[in-house]
């Protein structure tokens, strides 16, 4: 059983968790990594995509975030993210007006790095929206 | 002197009136609990966002690499204001108040010669605004549409400013909107959001976070640049957030003043109609009484 690390899970209009967690999957912009106790200070920008939290307990939940970025010390672990929502509670209809203005974001760019950026900001999109389909 | 039948109607018209705005106070108390608890929610995030924002900072140092929208442009002589007021009226000062200090502030850029460009979001401090300096106003924000205020509504609103920054079309934007105190008290604040003048005096988090050494993925100015825009929108968040728990306190005040009014004159006007129905009672009495005399 590996030890415990403080967690908090921060939006914009709320804290959706404030935890002892086990292990914190993080969707970061350099890939995916995880976080457990006594990790080395990490910052990071983390991009759309899903956080899979281990409680202490054993239980898992999963959150799907928009972008934001994480601070991490080795006592705890804090994700401020642009938005962030249960997988249980994510609407499509959301996620599908997210990937529409992403798209027109792409098409509206004016030059290549705003459109490359653009892209792959809906790449992100995309692959969180088969990441989460089946669940 | 008005007649009895006046008198009724006037005091059922002002009872009427009293019920609407006792209704109204009791809307504005249940809006305000609301209102607050979403501020109080917020607060966790903006926090956080100083601290990692100083830390960021001092890894940076102030180099060459920060992004204009931290250091600015250099000038000062084009200023935006973001004035931000509630949709709708019968909030006694709350919306003047600001929109007042907005104006000293106006006044004061163009005595010294400087430029002014306004985006108002809510209504009201457009109505005033509009008054004078209606060739200023950019840009208008609409937000009586929404129902609860999220994240969204201040992230569209500071795209806009973001994008006017990067268009070079102004130097300086300061934030105004009405600091939240207590339910009678609304303070009307300015707040300079670029460039950031908070860098400097917000502390980096002290202890065991500040003193290690961190590992930044992407680079330090990449995450930088990535960081400012989402505190800005952050900021006009947090005021948002407090303009909408200031309204409703300062509408339940007005409201409460209100119905405490009304109440006074139902019990004024109680008394001239009933001095006045004695009156002509009396008056009919006598006219009974000398008649009968009279025979």
């Amino acid at each position: 059983m590996a030890e415990a690390f403080k967690f908090e899970l921060v939006s914009p209009e709320r804290l959706l968790v404030s935890a002892e967690v086990e292990s914190v999957v993080i969707p970061g912009a350099e890939g995916e990594m995880t976080v457990m106790a006594h990790h080395a200070p990490v910052m990071t920008t983390i991009k759309p995509g899903v956080v899979t939290v281990k409680s202490a307990s054993g239980s898992e939940e999963r959150y799907v975030v928009f972008g934001g970025f994480a601070d991490i010390v080795p006592a705890g672990c804090t994700l401020l993210a642009e938005s962030a929502v249960a997988v249980k509670d994510v609407d499509r209809a959301d996620l599908a007006r997210r990937i529409q203005e992403a798209k027109e974001d792409a098409n509206d760019a004016k030059d290549d790095q705003a459109r490359s950026k653009a892209e792959q900001f809906l790449g992100q999109l995309t692959t969180l929206e088969g990441a989460i389909l089946p669940a | 002197m008005p007649s009895l039948k006046d008198l009724r109607n006037r005091i059922a018209s002002v009872k009427a009136t009293q019920k609407i705005t006792k209704a109204m106070q009791m809307v504005a108390a249940a809006k305000l609990r609301r209102a607050q608890e979403a501020a109080e929610a917020a607060r966790p995030y903006s926090e956080r966002m100083g601290s990692v924002l100083a830390n960021i900072t001092q890894a940076v140092g102030g180099g060459g690499d920060a992004p204009a929208l931290m250091t600015g442009t250099g000038r000062d002589d084009v200023h935006l204001l973001v004035v931000c007021t509630a949709e709708r009226g019968l909030c006694g000062g709350f919306n003047s108040q600001i929109a007042r200090h907005a104006r000293d502030h106006i006044r004061r850029l163009l005595a010294d010669g400087k430029q002014v460009k306004i985006i108002c979001v809510g209504k009201k401090g457009f109505d005033i605004l509009r008054r004078d300096y209606a060739s200023m106003i950019i840009e208008r924000v609409d937000l009586r549409e929404v129902k609860t205020l999220g994240f969204v509504n201040a992230d569209a609103i500071a795209r806009k400013v973001i994008h006017l920054f990067n268009e070079g079309a102004f130097d300086v934007c300061t934030l105004f909107y009405s600091q939240f105190k207590s339910v009678i008290s609304q303070i009307p604040t300015a707040q300079q959001i670029i460039p950031a003048a908070s860098a400097s005096s917000a502390q980096p988090e002290s202890a065991d976070g500040a003193s290690a050494v961190y590992e930044y993925e992407p680079e330090p100015g990449e995450i930088l640049s990535d960081l400012i825009p989402r505190n800005i929108a952050v900021q006009i968040f947090r005021a948002l957030l407090e303009n909408a728990a200031g309204e409703m306190g300062a509408k339940m005040s007005a409201m409460d003043n209100a119905t405490r009014n009304a109440g006074e004159m139902i019990n004024k006007l109680s008394i001239t109609y009933n001095r006045q129905r004695q009156a002509q009672i009396t008056k009919e009495l006598i006219e009974i009484i000398s008649g009968a005399e009279a025979l």
